[in-house]
């Protein structure tokens, strides 16, 4: 899932400034399940920001609704009312979502409420890590089915480097050793031979370095026009 | 290893720290750390500290990422004040094109060795906020730039039009650290990339360092690598402790550190506060010399261990003590390139 994390109140204020109508809009997917910014954390906003309208004594009306999914048009399509009487729209939603609403509603002013942080998981109750950054070209294949790109702090292809110790990354005593973990999942696999060949430089492209990525499917697109 | 030398004794870069080792010479390295400015003077004066007293000098690149003045920068002043630079090449701040095009500029300015090192993390160096760079990593880079030098290719494949850099390329080596038992299968690794020596982690447990190094000759690469030992000198015994628990891959004996407590020993029974300033200078300097002291001990141990090729002698930010070291551990004078020919 995307992980996301609420933003202070104070920069949430900050960024709504003197706007009279505020909508807060939650997303009902990944922001959900790590409570970010699904329909509790959107009330909860909501309330913190009556209170701080009341104390500041400025008029300010400031609903809510969440939609399921933020960075899809039909589900942002059913928020359209609520939307277009808004001067100012709180997305809860990743950065997707944000983006989604602004190319969606071209006249809306919309502001993020969280911070996207990355493609995790939940680990443990109130936990989350990441494990993908999404480089477009997978090579869980030959690591054991763990990242180094997103879970090694020098996303090295050929680790450990010297900083690895104890289990843990040099970078913090609470981080484990990505290469720690690869090593000691191929050893279990009986394939740690695979460690022995130096891994050639990564082709960068198909991740962010390349430019903004685009899929395009032609066989869907061909059967949507069928359809 | 031996592809396309370019002189009869087999040196593929005709460094002079190669020739030495391919003559058979137990090599002495040291380090120099560039001012955080532009003090061109404190290099000099460095260099006049080292010079005659190892083979060559490994000039730092932003070591543990706090900014200095450029490897290849200092390294200039450095072969001007007649001595051989190894630089110190990371990962952390350069992408493969600012990677080979300095050193395109390293190898015409005359420089003849090279160290790979993937590079500290900019976390607990002076600027956290940047961004770190990581398109390749240290084998990367050894792969790199041995194909520049053997295969006459940039990393793109293009081949090189004009005269190929050409580097006797060096990596790092770090036996202690995690996962232990990988380690000598990592410095085979390099060696598949390509290297043509390392220096270790800095070296005070002997015997653990002896089971890495039978582990190493069992593989054979003390024949394919030049394998020199990273030492250093004690300053304190709170150095002593401080490195033992906070330095990655580093192992320091508990006897040794009490050795350095011992050394204090005449000063210990005061309070910190009733010290004058001349017992604390005496007593820098007790440690100072135990210290010196234990760092020949160490080299004495491990040249005895077979497939050590040299020693790399870090005294950082104390270059005064690697003369003293050298002598004591009866490697100076250090042999001419003449009697390295000779031999
Ligand atoms: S290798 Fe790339 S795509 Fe695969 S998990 Fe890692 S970052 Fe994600
Ligand atoms: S210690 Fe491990 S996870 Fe951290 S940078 Fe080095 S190899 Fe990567």
């Amino acid at each position: 899932m995307i992980t996301a994390e609420r933003k202070p109140l104070e920069e949430v204020k900050d960024l709504i400034g003197e706007a009279r109508n505020v909508l807060v809009m939650g997303c009902g997917t990944c922001v959900t399940v790590c409570f970010a910014g699904g329909s509790r954390e959107a009330a909860e906003l909501v309330v913190s920001l009556r209170m701080a309208t009341r104390l500041a004594g400025a008029p300010r009306e400031i609903t809510e609704t969440t939609v399921q999914r933020q960075c899809e048009w039909e589900y942002l399509d059913e928020a359209r009312a609520d939307v277009e009487q808004a001067d100012v729209i709180v997305s809860l939603a990743c950065g997707i979502g944000v983006q989604a609403i602004a190319e969606r509603f071209p006249d809306a002013r919309v502001v993020p409420g969280v911070n996207t942080t990355f493609l995790g998981m939940p680990t443990e109750h109130g936990i989350w890590e990441e494990r993908c950054a999404a480089c477009g070209e997978c090579i869980l294949g030959i690591t054991a089915g763990i990242c180094p790109i997103a879970r090694c702090a020098k996303s090295l292809l050929n680790g450990p480097c010297g900083g690895s110790e104890a289990g843990h990354c040099e970078v913090s005593p609470d981080t484990p050793c990505a290469w720690q973990l690869i090593h000691d999942r191929l050893q279990r696999l009986g394939v740690l031979d695979v460690l022995m060949q130096p891994q050639p430089p990564k082709n960068w492209k198909s991740s962010r370095d390349g430019g903004p990525r685009r899929i395009v499917r032609d066989d869907l697109r061909l059967a949507g026009e069928q359809e | 290893m031996t592809a396309n030398p370019i002189s009869e004794d087999g040196s593929l870069s005709g460094s002079r720290l190669e020739r030495l080792l391919r003559a058979g010479h137990f090599a002495v390295t040291a380090e120099l750390g560039p001012p955080q400015s532009t003090d061109a003077g404190v290099i000099r004066a460095k260099a006049s500290l080292l010079r005659g007293a190892c083979d060559a000098v490994n000039i730092t690149d932003n070591q543990t990422a706090i900014v200095r003045m450029s490897s290849i920068g200092a390294g200039t002043i450095v072969l001007a004040e007649g001595l051989e630079p190894v630089i110190q090449m990371t990962c952390r701040d350069r992408n493969r094109l600012a990677i080979q095009a300095d050193l395109l500029g390293a190898y015409a300015l005359g420089m003849r060795n090279l160290l790979c090192l993937t590079g500290d993390h900019q976390q607990f160096g002076n600027h956290p906020t940047a961004k770190n760079v990581f398109d390749i990593d240290s084998v990367q880079l050894v792969q790199m730039v041995t194909a520049m030098r053997d295969d006459r290719v940039f990393q793109c494949g293009e081949a090189f039009d004009g005269p190929e850099p050409r580097f006797f390329v060096g990596a790092a080596a770090a036996p202690f650290g995690g996962p232990v038992e990988y380690r000598p299968y990592r410095l085979a690794k390099k060696a598949a990339a390509g290297v043509n020596f390392v220096q270790t982690q800095l070296i005070y447990d002997v015997p653990a360092f002896g089971r890495y190094m039978a582990k190493v000759r069992e593989l054979g690469l003390h024949e394919r690598v030049f394998i020199l030992a990273g030492v250093g000198p004690l300053k304190s015994p709170g150095m002593a402790r401080y490195m033992a628990k906070n330095v990655p891959g580093l192992l320091v004996p508990d006897e040794l550190i009490d050795r350095m407590t011992e050394a204090g020993a005449a000063w210990a029974g005061k309070p910190a506060e009733e010290l004058t300033p001349q017992d604390k200078k005496a007593r820098a300097a007790a440690w100072k010399a135990e210290g010196i002291r234990i760092c020949v001990e160490l080299i004495g141990r491990i040249r005895e261990i077979e497939g050590v090729a040299g020693v790399h002698i870090m005294a950082i930010e104390w270059e005064e003590a690697v003369r003293p070291i050298a002598e004591g551990a009866g490697l100076l004078p250090r042999p001419t390139l003449e009697e390295a020919a000779a031999s």
